[in-house]
């Protein structure tokens, strides 16, 4: 069990962590999710030991790590760029952790065999890492990282140079191999699309800060948060400020919600809402619909949907919307919103209310 | 801007290429029309970076010939082809500002500095930059310097067409809608010519008119987004667009009929010629219904990816995968079922037309 | 400054220290030490302040050698730097002829200083040397041991041979990390030859610029051996630079007191233009 607590660091005058207590557990993928410079390779490297704390402390199956340097705590790590020995063959490639712990021949043949054979990598032993793919490139890495039987292994947005296909392929490889390890795994992205493809948990970062960990599929659909909420949201989060009287949420333009069953409690006021575009869609029906007429801004199609971009009292939203659909910009539109899927936060950005029952 | 012709181009980077796998590009017969959005998409090494070196003039085609308008400019250099690149990682010039970097492409061509204002500024303008046209370009963030590259290919109205290789590769995902969402206004609003090459299919697809899907070397299909999602005319054009990409299964058919291992499936046409023949279906997993009408399958595995679940299923050995929604319940006792309009019928890995 | 503080480090570390101790610190203090007394052997010293500091100061010997430094200096990174950034600029940076061009720019560099003195100084005599010779039989007055400008000329010559690779590799290592894109975008933006160097290469050899002048200025201020082997000073005091006006008055006339005095202050100016020329270099650096 890797447990960071209280964790801050401070570079210069500038804090990459703030105040980070993280429980991560043997056995679990752990994403770690943010846009750049939000503090991702910060953490790992804290978690590595490549960086010591400014304040707080690491503990490792209930030891005090603070200051162990990394090559006494047997980490291994993945990067974005393919990192391998150029000179030598995939199979000594993958060989080199256990050649450094002086494993018998034996032994590593077989570890590497069996980790080649996990990432289909058999057929590429005999090759150096220049003459193959980026993908099988980042598979060595990946294979060393394995065979190491590191308790921890740091992966820091391992599929960001690779192809987006073979990004899918691996994606779905990966959390197979990682559950079959039984190490603490931990990925950096900063994509929510590709949170969710890993499930595990999820700790979602903003400004050196983790600001909810969870089951991934729960942070994202009960964020604490609007700042969790906008990070783990692609497309962007809609939002839009409102003003909660009695049972109506009013918004610009007339529009009016119904208060939620689950939220009729709350106090009257300003609060944000915030919705997935998929919760807006061209055709309503039922009394969770709520129609908003919208101006269309643009208008992209993925094949089997569109991404309506749109135009609401000065806020940009972005629908996505089943089937094909083009319209004219600045063309003004009817949209339903699913009022059953939003979230509403206060004005210090908490969450209000629990949307657990109907979310889910 | 420009009409761009392609005419029996091959490129191959050794010297003395004699068997077709020393060509990185194949023989590329293709009209880019004037003033069109179009997307160059395949996985790495299928040529479409070489495609647009050619195009641009970087590079210089092993066959064949290039043409703007109508005029033969294969043998013209970059400068004189007069066109915009955008490349994968922003190439901006550090030690000026962003206002002198966009003005750049045009003092180098003698442009009048009272021009280069007028131009400079609209530029800032149209691509949000006006608020730092004084910065030094070093120092700010991708996103703002891949604007700047933008801008420098924008400041020239008289380019023949705006060529971009992967610009978003390292945008963040929130700026990527967000300058996909300009560059889609930018064309609507001035008409560009534009070309843009990538291999992620969500970019190539919301970008682009037509979409020409690339694989070692050739161009597999041109099509509209919806096409190359109904209609794949190759079964790596369904693999590749798409996620999950499309469940492709072999089949005997006859007539208007499939046979999957024990299983019949009711074709949406019959295909034409002998009784039986070896073939395979493809499908989409939007097109596969899970429910209590159909085969049975065993269910793999159900991916919860929030707006709606991945279902893994197998069918007769079939490894097959579904899109459901986000709130569909799963039978206990499953069935699958494939809606006839989303399948295809795919011989030695392309499309056959079924007759009525 | 935010490491963690490690006490092992020191240890690692200490060997250095003792040797570093013992190489510069201790001759450094003994120098000190000779320069503020006067000494007629035999261990007898007198304090004399900073007398010896005065004359030297004073004297125009001291000044004239000091101004002989400046000019070579200047002359050497006039020369030097622009050639160099010339021939990195034309080395190929792909393919057979990159190793080549390497090794020949790595030669000069390997041969000890004394030896490329005696190179140049056959090499330049008018009876037996190439140079010489041939720039005597085609009536070019030519001889560095009776002429200062010769003698200057064989001396500025020998440097550059000598040391212009070391400004080519530094700007060879930087261009070569300037990525093909740049060098595209630049062809698409109708740049000329002379933009491309401008705002593409010179903003990327910024940094091993500045290590280049500096290790040039420097080893080019305190240039000894080999002048000293060529022209041992002459003709005259033309080529007497400071190093070696320091070595004439401590070996050749025994003046211990005013010779260390000498060498601090040579010491200091060395200090003090190294300091100004990386500030001024790393403040534009910055600027621009």
């Amino acid at each position: 069990m890797l447990e960071l607590r209280n964790v801050t660091k401070t570079v210069g005058a500038v804090d990459h962590i703030r105040d980070v207590s993280l429980v991560l557990r043997h056995g679990s993928l752990n994403v770690l999710l943010g846009p750049t410079l939000s503090g991702k390779t910060s953490l790992m490297r804290l978690m590595a030991g490549l960086d010591e704390p400014t304040e707080g402390s690491v503990w490792f199956d209930g030891v005090d790590v603070t200051g162990v340097p990394v090559r006494k705590r047997n980490v291994a790590m993945v990067y974005q760029q393919f990192i391998n020995y150029p000179a030598m063959t995939v199979y000594e490639n993958i060989a080199s952790p256990l050649r450094v712990a002086r494993a018998d021949a034996a032994t590593i043949d077989r570890e590497v065999r069996r980790a080649a054979e996990l990432l289909r990598l058999t057929p590429y032993l005999d090759r150096t890492p220049l003459n193959l793919s980026g993908g099988q490139q980042q598979r060595t890495a990946l294979a060393r990282a394995i065979v190491k039987n590191a308790s921890l292994v740091l992966l820091d947005e391992p599929l960001a140079n690779l192809d987006y296909k073979l990004r899918e392929e691996l994606r779905e490889e990966l959390p197979k191999i990682f559950a079959a390890a039984g190490t603490i795994f931990v990925y950096a992205t900063t994509e929510p699309h590709e949170a969710l493809l890993l499930a595990g948990n999820t700790a979602t970062l903003s400004e050196g800060r983790v600001t909810q960990f969870g089951p991934t599929i729960e942070v994202f659909r009960r964020p604490d948060d609007l700042v969790t909420a906008k990070t783990f949201a692609d497309p962007p989060l809609n939002t839009i400020v409102l003003r909660k009287a009695g049972s109506s949420l009013l918004l610009d333009g007339g529009v009016n919600l119904p208060v939620p069953d689950d939220l009729a409690g709350i106090a009257d006021g300003e609060y944000t809402i915030g919705f997935q575009p998929h919760h807006l869609s061209l055709s309503g029906s039922g009394p969770h619909s709520v129609p908003i007429r919208a101006k269309v801004t643009a208008s992209e199609i993925t094949g089997s949907e569109s991404f309506i971009h749109l135009d609401f009292a000065d806020v940009r939203w972005v629908m996505l919307a089943h089937g094909i659909h083009s319209f004219e910009q600045d063309q003004e539109i009817e949209v339903f919103l699913d009022t059953r899927h939003i979230m509403l936060f206060d004005a210090s950005g908490r969450a209000v209310g629990s949307r657990e029952k109907l979310a889910a | 801007m420009a009409r761009v012709e392609c005419n029996h181009i091959r490129h191959a980077y050794g010297a003395n290429p004699t068997s077709p796998k020393d060509y990185a590009l194949k023989e590329v017969n293709h009209i880019f029309e004037d003033g069109g959005a179009y997307a160059l998409l395949g996985p790495s090494g299928c040529g479409k970076t070489t495609l647009l070196n050619i195009i641009s003039g970087l590079l210089h085609p092993s066959h064949g010939e290039l043409r703007f308008d109508g005029r033969d400019v294969t043998n013209l250099s970059t400068q004189e082809r007069n066109i915009a690149q955008v490349f994968q990682f922003p190439v901006i010039y550090d030690t000026m500002t962003v206002y002198d970097n966009l003005a750049f492409p045009l003092r180098n061509r003698s442009v009048p500095e009272a021009d280069v204002d007028r131009r400079v500024r609209e530029t800032l303008e149209m691509t949000g930059l006006s608020d730092m046209a004084d910065r030094r370009a070093r120092g700010l963030t991708a996103d703002q310097k891949q604007k700047i590259s933008l801008g420098r290919g924008l400041v020239r109205h008289d380019v023949n067409a705006i060529l971009f290789d992967e610009p978003l590769t390292v945008i963040d995902p929130h700026m990527k809608w967000v300058l996909r969402s300009q560059l889609k206004q930018l064309h609507r609003r001035f008409g560009y010519t534009m070309v843009y090459v990538t291999h992620d299919q969500t970019e190539a697809l919301t970008f682009a008119d037509q979409v020409v899907v690339m694989y070692e070397g050739e161009i597999v299909q041109i099509g509209t987004p919806a096409e190359l999602f109904e209609r794949p005319r190759h079964t790596f054009v369904g693999y590749f667009i798409g996620s999950p990409g499309m469940n492709v299964m072999p089949v005997s058919v006859s007539g208007r009929s499939a046979r999957l291992g024990s299983q019949t499936i009711e074709l949406p046409g019959a295909l034409a010629g002998e009784t039986s023949v070896d073939a395979e279906l493809g499908i989409r997993p939007e097109y596969v219904r899970i429910g209590t009408e159909g085969f049975p399958a065993t269910i793999r595995k159900v991916e919860d990816i929030g707006r709606h679940k991945i279902v893994r299923a197998t069918v007769d050995g079939h490894e097959i995968a579904a899109i459901v929604g986000e709130n569909a319940e799963i039978p206990s006792e499953p069935k699958i079922a494939f809606d006839p309009a989303g399948i295809n019928i795919y011989a030695d890995s392309w499309r056959v037309e079924l007759g009525g | 400054m935010d490491k963690p503080w490690n006490n092992k480090a020191w240890f690692m570390v200490l060997p250095v220290l003792v040797l570093v101790a013992f190489s510069a610190v201790i001759p450094l203090m003994t120098v000190v030490n000779y320069s503020v007394q006067d000494t007629f052997g035999n261990n007898v010293f007198f304090w004399v302040g900073t007398a010896w500091y005065e004359d030297i100061l004073a004297s125009t010997r001291f000044w004239e050698a000091m101004g002989r430094n400046l000019a070579f200096s200047a002359i050497i990174l006039a020369i030097q730097i622009p050639l160099g950034i010339f021939v990195a600029l034309n080395m190929p940076r792909k393919g057979w002829g990159v190793p080549v061009c390497l090794v020949l720019m790595a030669l000069p560099l390997l041969i000890p200083w004394n030896v490329v003195g005696t190179i140049w100084q056959v090499f330049g005599r008018i009876d037996i040397g190439l140079l010489g010779y041939t720039m005597n039989s085609l009536g070019i007055n030519y001889n560095y041991v009776s002429d200062p400008v010769a003698a200057w000329i064989t001396l500025v010559l020998m440097d550059v041979w000598h040391w212009t690779s070391l400004v080519v590799l530094l700007c060879y290592a930087g261009l070569v990390s300037i990525p093909d894109a740049y060098y595209q975008a630049a062809k698409i933006d109708g740049a000329s030859r002379w933009a491309v160097f401008r705002y593409i290469q010179l903003p990327k050899m910024n940094r091993v610029l500045l290590i280049a002048v500096l290790l040039r200025f420097m080893d080019s201020f305190m240039t000894y051996t080999e002048p000293f082997v060529v022209t041992g000073g002459g003709p005259g005091n033309s080529t007497t630079f400071l190093s070696i006006d320091l070595v004439k008055m401590a070996i050749g006339q025994f003046d211990l007191g005013p010779a260390a005095a000498m060498s601090i202050v040579y010491f200091l100016i060395v200090l003090l233009l190294s300091w100004v020329f990386y500030t001024v270099m790393t403040n534009y650096g910055r600027d621009s």
